[in-house]
């Protein structure tokens, strides 16, 4: 009798080198996988639910300080260096994945205004409350060596921020003018002033580098160009900015961290209206940091909290806050785009994944690949009902979210008040001023 | 005198120099003028008077009084008037005399001059700098709008932008740090140590060296000189042969082929003599032509001259001439030179041929199908046009040849041969279009062929409507053969001889009728005669309900929606249906009428049925009842209100908007909204689309691996933006765009610019060098 064997060349299910991909024979054939739109629809769900689950972004806490935070920043060559600078004139240099102070330097008396880093990473630059700039050396001090200032600069007034510029030995401070200083030279070779208020920060351009933006406390964004000493525009807001933040990869665009819980994203070519207004926070935005790829920035707030925005939407994507973080000082996103930091009241930093549910470390190929697949599926079913409200949903702190329910409501109120003016006087006597404009007060040639 | 005076103080004034404005002079001058109180005057007399009562001449001083505001006595004031003082007014006074003409020049030189305007303001020229310094940035930031633009419509974008190139070792260096180990690497060495293969950067052996300084300068030039030469000449040959070409004087080019064609003899003639082997292979070439004209029937009359020659040659001596040369001339290429092989009858065939040319094309094609009983051509006849045209010719009908089995078999199936005369149609059709077709591309030759075709077609029409006249006839001849002969075998004696031909070949039964024929066979008892073709078929899938009136059956057809769902839907069978297929379908029926018996008690469908009317009822709107029993009369058990009253407290509901199964018998319908799903279905239309396909199309389809390749998984899901760890991203630069970053440094330009600091810093700034 002849028994019959099922017989399969082995050519077609046995790879050649192991680094080949595993040859699966498949049938494509659609009538043999049904259901394809509901199948994806359940994984878009089950992947949404796995990214709430796995949503833990919170890496570290870094104490050491004994005053609140005010200031933070980033080694531009090192990727694991962070400084800091204290309420109580201290600054200290980190090293993230040790995740402990390395250097400590009593820079100042009184606050650290401000902290930048030269752009090659050797040195860099505070200014603090003595009205005092003083230049130091990133290494510490050999052995036996003081710890000692580079240079030291004395000013007449406080200085209330610095920013280095991002190619040449240059850097600006802001007070009562905006000053920029050479490296080599005492007195500033350049101030420009327009108006007498105190200026709170100053940033240069990471692109067109000649180009400052800075925020005074009467309410204005100030641009200037370097090159041809001038300031170029001003744009008055309804309240007063703290700080503003260029966008590292379009080299017109800004964001305006403002007091009136909302962030400004601008076009700097026309500052009558904003391009986006990101509103969610709940208390005053005191910072804001770009992402390296400037598709998203984070903001910090006085709502103790820290949100994530992308560039092109109103409304954050992702808030990040802990029991034991207060009021938010500063922030950093970090040169690889992978992680948060910021500094609080509380006197911590504390370091945060850009992407909450993100997996650190190497991934497979085929983990990869598991990730892409799941992000577009999660991006493709993202206006289900379903897969919308598990994604949006955040757990708040208590003061936070009756904080978000009391605006929510007055600000319903205002919009229906402003509905009823309109239906009860003559039709075009009140005009529709867009969410966009209301914010805007003036532009000043 | 007065003039004098006036004149005598301009110019003291213009000596001056400092004549700044007209009525102030005026008032200068004014002034040492007599005032116009005579007081004054009178006073000034008595002065002159003791003066000159001194004796000595003194001299007079100068004397200024003050300016008084109203000194209009000589007509200069402009007051009252309203007009403004003009140098010239004053000057008219003053043309006379010659000797001031130097004044005059002075003072129209002071009047070209015009005053300076006031600067503007501090604020007022900060803002222009401002405004220009703004534009100015504007448009250097401009230049990123692309960039930006692609950065954001970019489907994948990888950070860090700029690209890390990988570092390439020098081959030398590579080189050196290898060493030989195994055998075989140590063969290789030696094998390239000697060749000589070299190691240091210009890779090059020595043969290849040499072959690279082979060509000499000169020589190369030399090769260059050559060729250009040589493209010349070719494009002055090709300009000749143009213009050559361009001539259109018909004697001419019949001159020149007959020149040709002498000097081709010629030539033959003395290669025969010279090289015979050369020679034959010429004539083999002189034949093959021959050949190609024999196929391409160049010289058959059919030639538009031709025909015209051949209406002329009845009354035209040298047309007829004519033809007879293009006849010869035809006769002599179609004429085979091989003799061998060639038959007597085909040579007959031949002759008869060439008896026949001057016989229109028709004919004559018709001829040559007559005599070459090709079997494969006449199998594929129904296709052809031509066999179509001998099947109607009378002439041929008699004729007992083989392929006449398809022409009775054509005559026997009158929709067989409709179906032919539909193909015909259509080839003509096709041909018609080619033809316009050709008439659009080539306006040139368009008339002939057009009438060719447009009389073609009129022909091609008449042979239609003939032959549909036949099969009407044959129809009306079978039906009567029908009603005569009781059996249902009705076919011709001819075709009766096919018959197990038929049989034998299955692929032949091509058409309805054949099938119903074979049908027939099988059930050919109860057949009726006057019963319409289609109803046959469907009492024949039908045997059940074979037995009823056809009446009833017709009318249970109507109405019966039960019998609409089991009976097979009456399914148009396409024409090529074998036979094959008829045994199956009689096996499934077999099958079918099993899986009846096997499932007779539980009724489907009309459970279906009974379903369908219940949920019809269901979504039917309800009448509401508002009678109350008891109310204006006697209630209780058993007492039912009023009819009255129940009419007049009944609302009736509205009728809802027909069911969108109504016309669906096997279908039932659910509209109403079902809220489980509607918990998992978008309400809105999201954002980027505007259309709610848009979106429905995006979901519907899948990305994943399941349904896609690799390929097209890994293409679906790449990620938007892709980070590596570890790396820093730094600011987009002009450089990674392809834009050239000004090489002026920012630094470097301010220290250029001079400082410009605010008064307020300079200040600030000597304070502290004092301090």
């Amino acid at each position: 009798m002849k028994v019959k064997m099922l017989s399969r060349n082995p050519d077609n299910y046995v790879r050649e080198t192991k680094l080949d991909l595993q040859r699966v024979p498949r049938n494509y054939d659609p009538t043999l996988h049904p259901f394809e739109v509901p199948r994806e629809y359940v994984r878009a769900l089950n992947a949404t639910k796995l990214e709430r689950v796995f949503a833990k972004p919170f890496l570290a806490s870094l104490d050491g300080h004994r005053d609140g935070v005010n200031c933070l920043a980033k080694h531009p060559k090192n990727l694991a260096t962070i400084l800091s600078g204290a309420c109580d004139g201290e600054v200290r240099i980190w090293n993230l994945t040790q995740r402990n102070c390395i250097r400590t330097i009593q820079a100042h008396e009184g606050f650290v205004r401000g902290i930048c880093t030269r752009f090659c990473g050797t040195s860099f630059f505070t200014v603090g409350d003595d009205k005092t700039v003083k230049q130091w050396k990133m290494d510490g001090p050999g052995y036996g060596e003081e710890e000692e200032p580079l240079h030291t600069i004395l000013g007449k007034t406080v200085y209330t921020g610095i920013d280095h510029h991002w190619k040449e030995a240059v850097f600006a401070t802001c007070g009562q003018q905006v000053d920029i200083w050479d490296e080599q030279r005492t007195n500033p070779i350049c101030s420009m002033t327009w108006g007498f208020d105190s200026i709170s920060s100053v940033k240069f351009n990471p692109v067109e580098t000649f180009l400052l933006g800075s925020c005074a406390s009467d309410r204005n964004i100030v641009l200037y160009d370097m090159r041809q000493a001038t300031p170029l525009k001003k744009v008055i807001l309804d309240m007063r900015t703290n700080t503003i933040c260029w966008n590292p990869m379009e080299a017109f665009i800004f964001t305006a961290a403002n007091e009136d819980y909302n962030l400004y994203t601008f076009d700097m070519r026309a500052l009558d209206t904003p391009v986006m207004v990101h509103m969610d926070h709940v208390s005053a935005v005191l910072d804001v940091d770009y992402s390296p790829t400037g598709k998203e920035f984070v903001s910090a707030s006085f709502d103790k909290s820290i949100r994530i925005f992308p560039v092109d939407k109103s409304r954050s994507r992702e808030v990040y806050h802990t029991k034991r973080m207060q009021h938010v000082i500063c922030v950093k996103w970090t040169s690889d785009s992978k992680y948060i930091m910021c500094g609080s009241d509380e006197m911590n930093i504390r370091l945060w994944k850009a992407n909450a549910s993100e997996k650190l470390g190497v991934l497979t190929s085929r983990e990869k690949a598991a990730k892409d697949y799941n992000q577009k599926l999660k991006e493709k079913f993202q206006h289900y009902p379903h897969i919308k409200r598990i994604a949006r949903h955040r757990h708040l702190p208590k003061s936070i979210y009756s904080q978000i329910q009391e605006q929510r409501i007055m600000k319903e109120a205002r919009r229906r008040k402003e509905v009823n003016r309109i239906k009860h006087s003559k039709p075009g006597s009140v005009p529709i001023v867009s969410e966009k404009k209301k914010h805007i007060v003036a532009v000043v040639k | 005198m007065t003039a004098n005076r006036l004149a005598e103080s301009l110019l003291a004034l213009s000596q001056q120099e400092e004549l700044v404005d007209l009525p102030k002079d005026y008032l200068l001058s004014g002034s040492e003028d007599e005032g116009d109180n005579d007081g004054e005057r009178e006073h000034q007399k008595l002065l002159e008077a003791i003066s000159s009562l001194d004796g000595k001449n003194r001299r007079k001083l100068a004397e200024r009084s003050e300016a008084s505001l109203k000194v209009s006595e000589f007509n200069v004031s402009s007051e009252g008037s309203g007009e403004k003082l003009v140098l010239a007014d004053l000057l008219e006074p003053v043309k006379t005399s010659s000797s001031l003409a130097t004044v005059k020049k002075q003072l129209n030189r002071v009047k070209s001059k015009k005053t300076v305007e006031l600067p503007l303001n501090k604020e007022e020229i900060e803002r222009i700098h401002r405004e220009v310094a703004f534009n100015k940035t504007a448009k250097v930031l401009s230049k990123w709008d692309p960039v930006v633009l692609k950065n954001r419509q970019a489907e994948q974008l990888v950070f860090p932008l700029e690209k890390e190139e990988p570092a390439i070792a020098p081959i030398e260096h590579v080189l050196s740090g290898w060493k030989a180990r195994t055998p075989l690497e140590q063969e290789i060495f030696n094998l390239l140590h000697k060749n000589k293969q070299p190691v240091a950067d210009p890779l090059l052996t020595p043969v290849e060296k040499a072959s690279l300084q082979a060509m000499s300068l000169e020589e190369a030039k030399m090769r260059r000189a050559e060729l250009q030469r040589a493209r010349a000449l070719q494009s002055y040959y090709e300009a000749k042969a143009r213009r050559e070409k361009k001539i259109k004087s018909k004697k001419y080019h019949k001159v020149v082929k007959k020149g040709k064609a002498k000097k081709a003899l010629k030539e033959f003639e003395q290669l025969r003599k010279v090289n015979p082997a050369a020679a034959l292979e010429e004539l083999e070439k002189i034949e093959k032509a021959r050949m190609m004209e024999r196929m391409s029937l160049k010289h058959q009359n059919s030639g538009k001259w031709a025909k015209s020659k051949a209406i002329m040659a009845k009354y035209d001596l040298e047309a007829r001439q004519a033809m007879q040369e293009q006849l010869a001339k035809n006769k002599e290429l179609t004429q085979k030179l091989q003799v061998a092989s060639e038959s007597e009858e085909e040579e007959g065939g031949t002759e008869e041929k060439v008896e026949e040319l001057l016989v229109p094309d028709v004919v004559n094609e018709v001829q040559m199908n007559a005599d070459g009983p090709n079997p494969w051509m006449l199998r594929s006849c129904t296709s052809d046009t031509k066999e179509a045209a001998t099947q109607e010719d009378p002439e041929q009908l008699p004729e007992p040849e083989a392929h006449e089995v398809s022409e009775s078999e054509g005559e026997d199936r009158p929709v067989a041969e409709e179906e032919i005369l539909l193909r015909e149609f259509e080839e003509r059709r096709s041909l018609r279009k080619r033809s316009e077709l050709s008439q659009d591309a080539e306006p040139a030759g368009s008339q002939e062929t057009k009438d060719s075709s447009s009389q073609e077609v009129l022909s091609e029409l008449r042979v239609l409507s003939q032959k549909l006249k036949e099969n009407d006839q044959s129809r009306k001849q079978k039906a009567s053969s029908e009603g005569t002969i009781p059996q249902v075998q009705r076919e011709e004696p001819a075709t009766e001889e096919e018959e197990p031909l038929l049989l034998q070949r299955p692929e032949r039964v091509q058409t309805l009728e054949e099938l119903e024929e074979l049908g027939k066979e099988e059930c050919f008892q109860n057949k009726e005669l006057s019963r319409p073709v289609l109803e046959g078929q469907q009492s024949e899938r039908t045997p059940n309900n074979r037995p009823d009136a056809p009446k009833k059956k017709k009318k249970e057809q109507m109405i019966d929606l039960q019998n609409l769902l089991t009976t097979q839907s009456p399914s148009v069978k396409s024409l090529a249906v074998p036979t094959i297929e008829e045994l199956e379908d009689e096996e499934e029926r077999n099958q079918r009428q099993m899986i009846k018996e096997a499932f007779a008690g539980d009724d489907v469908i009309r459970d279906f049925l009974k379903e369908k009317r219940e949920a019809v009822e269901a979504s039917k709107p309800k009448d509401v009842d508002l009678t109350l029993p008891g109310w204006g009369e006697w209630g209780g058990v058993g007492l039912k209100p009023s009819a009255k009253k129940r009419r007049r407290f009944l609302i009736k509901a509205p009728e809802g908007p027909p069911r969108k199964d109504k016309n669906l018998p096997n279908v039932i319908i659910n509209e109403k909204r079902n809220i489980h799903t509607a918990a998992h279905q978008v309400r809105v239309l999201p954002y980027p689309f505007t259309h709610h396909w848009q979106f429905e199309r995006t979901i519907q389809t899948p990305i994943g691996s399941t349904w896609n390749t690799q390929r097209a998984f890994q293409k679906l899901t790449t990620p938007k933006v892709v980070t590596k760890p570890g790396h820093i991203i730094n600011p987009i630069k002009a450089e990674d765009v392809g834009y050239r970053s000004s090489s002026r440094s920012d630094l470097s330009v301010i220290q250029r610019n001079p400082k410009r600091i605010t008064t307020r810093h300079k200040k600030q700034l000597k304070k502290s060098s004092v301090d």
